[in-house]
């Protein structure tokens, strides 16, 4: 297979990682410290890897990956990378998708104990889940050179695998690494789908899957990873961990070095040591601390490979490869992340699983065992247990039989660090490039726990998360401080294990799908008529019409004019509509509105503001009564979901015995809201048959009648202070509707208009929008709408905050109207009032208040704003500062009902 | 977490919105109830390590609230029971 690194051909072998063919093309140097620019080479053969990252370029691409997980394939092109990658500049094409699963067991980690695990569990018949992270299950079996029941342990693991296979409950996810463990048995994965496929990838194909999986119970069987030393010098290329190195022999048929030191503080690393030689590596000197030698510091050549070895004994021995192995620590992640214990553990010399807080098993080295038999016994027991707990009552089978592997015994040593040598070149985080000089720093600043030494070193924050220094940092800060290990403890460890990209937590959320849209009936006409849009909450709503050039300011003056001198007409759908029905629907609204509710006739209409019982407003909107016990409430766009769980909150929990049931109806009614003096001359011609005098059809009422041929509820409410009525028609006929309503007002220049001249409109009548000029620590009197908490009721939810000391302080911000004392500047929205001429460079200045809303209008003749001022009710004609980005504008205080104070054009 | 709708059965979390501390009624006649008692109403809640009695509105389901008495350490959910009914006594 021909891959391109850097640039540069290289030959890759069926089978190999990135990391392998690395290796076997005799380069060392592929990566170099982030800070200190120190050469640096592979490090290990797993996850484990913090030294060689590359940047993928071909494919998708990827930004910063492990070389030891990417598997080789022709066409794969990549970039090393000195420390970090570059996010590429181009959207990510590939698809990714979200995929569920429910297990009664989910094994993690396909290796022999996890094998036995999901052999035990798939035998009783539940639904068993296996994720492995290699593309072929057995783990490091791959790597070693034992016997199973007669035959290579990768036999074994394949022939494993044919059973599982052949097992119709268990489903095996190879490519796949479980990444985060959540509450109550739910856990993440990523499923590699495609990368190693190269060109080969049929289209169909998602580039990965992210799993969200349950499980009844699960097997944690995730291995261990192998650990390194401190000592001078120990991040040469050449320097790799032991078993890293005997696995790149027996897995890649690849040799990482011909001439090699093995040191170590355990029996692994003379196990390590034999794999190297029985792969034809030159096994010089195996230095066990355990024997009271160590190694004193390392020499490169001119190109800063690893060249000798220097030992406590004076020795110096030339070698091109020095395998470490400090011990091994158990892959508890996982186990952590799932609320389990940690607990130090003498005799394994690492963190192993204390108590589980969920049904979570542990089999195999992750428990701290170092022993074949045992951890294949431990899977088979384990994978048997989850099984039993899940409701498949079942044995443990008979474990094979293991012919070989070493007379373990010896217990290992917790060896952290060699004496002396320059703290400086003793590297504890390769990939932050953190030294035994900058821990030494912190405890230096009194840092003594592992979280702040962390924090302040950044040991353990780098892609891997503390897999190769978390545990020996913890070892060396014990050592140094004298402190037991198990006092100091591990950081926490959270999700997710590894890196997850935001293209795949995102799967097909993305542009346009990343949130629902919603549009109204009349949404076509909108476009096809050159309306600009806002979102609106979900909705897309029409901001204005331009008419030829316009722009927002031209069209909005155009719109207004229209509106305040003829007819025009919005569409008004995305108002929240509830219909409520039932004999209490009265009471209800008495206790939710601040006013009275339950005296309105039927055909009537009244304004109500909603508050909560801490007495701020959260939404206004008219309700009609359409019969005795059927009414129509209107809402806020924004909050028409919130207002309906708002009233199923009270009725389910406070009043259930009240007789309402409450049900959305926004979608089923479109809503045309038809303005202006003329607007009567429009609705008579489309509504016949409706009397539309000011007598017939008063103000605040509701009338059911045919406009346009079709039925209609018309109600006679307004929100810009002109004459106005709002026509309610079943969301089939609004399309009609509307174009009749157009062609009827065509004699009287009748202009589709949008939100923003809405928002003028009212904004004149100093009508407040709630959420836009309050922020919830606004009552109905600060908004000047005393007038509508009624005094009469004996409660109402909200009633009791108004006798609070806090809502009857007078200095309390309250909605003013200002206008700017030039008559030309428009205030900015959210610019904060200070005293006139108060010096802005005196921070901080004292701040009387802030611009809510602020317009144009060509009614008033002046720009207009509406701002919640402290005491605003009492200083009307007070002049004030409006600062925006540090430049003031005097405005003066006014009512904020500007226009039309008197209402004398509400009916036409 | 898996939370128990006494109406659907045991749901994803994302399907549930948090109503906070259960069994705080609202009161028979708070003109009644002094400032800081209506202040303690308003906005003083328990935050207690252990068991915990909560509101939970199933939302993207049957959008009927509910009390469950969750564990805050363990996320542990021993009980989920209609609103109105009393608080079961666990542990």
């Amino acid at each position: 297979m021909n891959i391109e690194v850097d640039g540069e051909d290289l030959n890759a072998e069926a089978g190999d990682s990135l990391a392998a063919a690395l290796l076997r093309s005799g380069r060392r140097v592929w990566s170099q410290g982030i800070y200190t620019g120190r050469p640096r080479g592979l490090i290990s053969a797993g996850a484990e890897e913090s030294n060689v990252f590359v940047q993928v370029l071909s494919g998708p691409g990827e930004p910063m990956v492990r070389a030891t997980e990417i598997e080789a394939h022709d066409g794969l092109r990549v970039r090393t990378l000195a420390g970090k990658g570059a996010l590429p500049a181009e959207a990510d094409t590939a698809r990714y998708d979200k995929a569920f699963a429910h297990a009664d067991v989910l094994v993690v980690g396909g290796g022999p104990a996890g094998l036995m695990a999901t052999l035990a569990a798939g035998r009783s018949g539940a639904r068993v889940l296996l994720i492995d992270d290699q593309p072929r299950l057995g783990g490091w079996l791959h790597a070693a050179r034992v016997r199973i029941d007669g035959r290579l342990g990768t036999g074994w693991a394949d022939g494993v695998a044919a059973e599982l296979a052949s097992l119709p409950e268990v489903r095996v996810l190879t490519r796949t690494t479980v990444a985060g463990y959540y509450d109550h048995n739910s856990l993440v994965a990523v499923e590699r789908r495609t990368d190693h496929l190269g060109d080969a990838v049929p289209v169909s194909v998602a580039r990965q899957r992210l799993w969200h999986i349950r499980a009844r119970q699960v097997v944690l069987a995730t291995g261990a990873h192998e650990r390194s030393i401190g000592f001078p010098d120990n991040d040469r290329p050449g320097i790799m961990l032991a078993t890293s190195g005997a696995a790149y022999c027996w897995r890649y048929g690849v040799r990482p070095g011909l001439r090699a030191v093995v040191f170590g503080a355990h029996d692994g690393a003379l196990a390590a040591a034999t794999d190297l030689a029985e792969a034809g590596v030159e096994v010089v000197r195996t230095v066990d601390v355990r024997g009271g030698t160590w190694v004193t510091g390392t020499r490169a050549d001119a190109h800063g490979v690893l060249a000798a070895v220097g030992l406590s004994d004076g020795s110096i021995v030339e070698a091109d490869l020095l395998a470490v192995s400090g011990g091994w620590n158990p892959a508890v992640q996982l186990f952590s992340q799932s609320g389990g214990q940690i607990v130090w553990s003498d005799a394994v010399a690492g963190f192993v699983p204390g108590r589980p807080a969920q049904a979570t098993h542990v089999a195999g080295a992750v428990t701290g065992t170092v022993d074949l038999a045992t951890a294949l016994a431990d899977g088979a027991r384990a994978g048997a247990a989850a099984a039993s707990g899940a409701g498949f009552p079942t044995e443990p089978p008979d474990p094979p039989t293991v012919e070989s592997g070493l007379p373990w015994g010896a217990p290992p040593a917790a060896y952290f660090l060699v004496p002396g040598g320059d703290p400086a070149s003793v590297f504890l985080d390769l990939q932050r490039d953190a030294t035994l000089h900058d821990l030494q720093r912190a405890m230096g600043a009194g840092l003594t726990s592992a979280e702040h030494v962390k924090r302040f070193t950044t040991i353990g924050t780098a892609a891997d998360q503390g897999r190769g220094s978390g545990v020996l940092t913890v070892g060396v800060l014990a050592q140094l401080s004298g402190r037991p290990i198990d006092e100091i403890g591990t950081t926490t460890y959270r999700p997710p294990y590894t890196p997850i990209s935001f293209a795949l937590l995102a799967g097909r959320d993305r542009g346009r799908l990343a949130d629902p849209e919603r549009l109204t009936a009349l949404h076509d006409w909108h476009v096809e008529h050159g309306a600009v849009f806002e979102d609106v909450g979900q909705w897309k709503r029409p901001w204005y019409f331009p008419v030829g050039d316009e722009d927002l300011d031209a069209a909005v003056r155009r719109e207004c004019a229209a509106a305040r001198t003829g007819v025009a007409v919005m569409d008004a759908s995305t108002l929240g509509k509830i219909e409520l029905q039932g004999d209490d629907v009265g009471v209800l609204l008495d206790r939710l509105y601040t006013n009275v509710f339950s005296t309105l006739a039927v055909g009537k209409v009244r304004y109500g503001v909603m508050c909560g019982p801490d007495g701020m407003a959260f939404d206004d909107g008219t309700t009609a009564r359409l019969a005795d016990d059927r009414w129509l409430m209107s809402t806020t766009t924004g909050n028409a979901a919130r207002v309906l769980e708002w009233l199923e909150e009270w009725l389910q929990t406070e009043w259930p015995l009240l007789d309402v049931r409450c049900t959305s109806v926004t979608d089923q009614w479109s809503t045309l809201a038809l303005v202006g003096p003329r607007s009567r001359d429009v609705l008579a011609a489309l509504a016949p048959g409706l009397d539309v005098s000011v007598e017939g059809f008063g103000f605040m009422t509701l009338r059911e009648a045919v406009v346009a041929g079709g039925p209609a509820r018309v109600m006679r409410v307004s929100f810009s202070g002109e004459l106005a009525y709002e026509i309610n028609v079943a969301t089939w006929h609004a399309l009609n509707v509307w174009t009749e309503v157009l062609a009827a007002g065509a004699a009287y220049g009748i202009a589709p208009y949008g939100t923003e001249t809405m928002h003028v409109l009212r904004a004149e009548k100093g009508y407040p929008i709630v959420g836009q000029d309050t922020d919830g620590t606004t009552t109905p009197q600060d908004l000047g709408m005393a007038w509508i908490v009624s005094k009469k009721k004996p409660d109402f939810v909200g009633k009791r905050s108004y006798a609070r000391p806090h809502t009857v302080d007078p200095g309390r911000r309250q909605l003013v109207g200002l206008v700017p004392v030039d008559g030309r500047t428009r205030v900015a929205e959210g610019a904060q009032l200070v005293s006139p001429g108060a010096r802005l460079t005196d921070t901080p200045v004292p701040m009387h208040g802030h611009v809510t809303s602020s317009y144009d209008s060509v009614a008033l003749g002046t720009p207009f704003a509406l701002a919640l001022l402290s005491a605003g009710s009492q200083r009307h004609g007070e002049v004030l500062d409006a600062v925006d980005d540090g430049v003031p504008t005097a405005v003066r205080v006014v009512p904020p009902a500007a226009y039309d104070p008197d209402g004398a054009r509400r009916d036409g | 977490m898996l939370i128990p709708c006494p109406w659907c059965g045991e749901r994803e979390e994302t399907e549930f919105h948090y109503g906070g501390q259960a069994h705080v009624a609202y009161p028979d006649d708070p003109s009644a109830v002094d400032d800081a008692g209506w202040a303690a109403y308003l906005f003083v809640r328990d935050n207690s390590k252990g068991w915990f009695a909560e509101r939970w509105l199933h939302r993207a389901g049957c959008q009927r609230w509910f009390n469950a008495v969750r564990h805050t350490v363990t996320y542990e959910i021993a009980a989920a029971y209609p609103p109105g009914a009393t608080r079961p006594v666990i542990g």
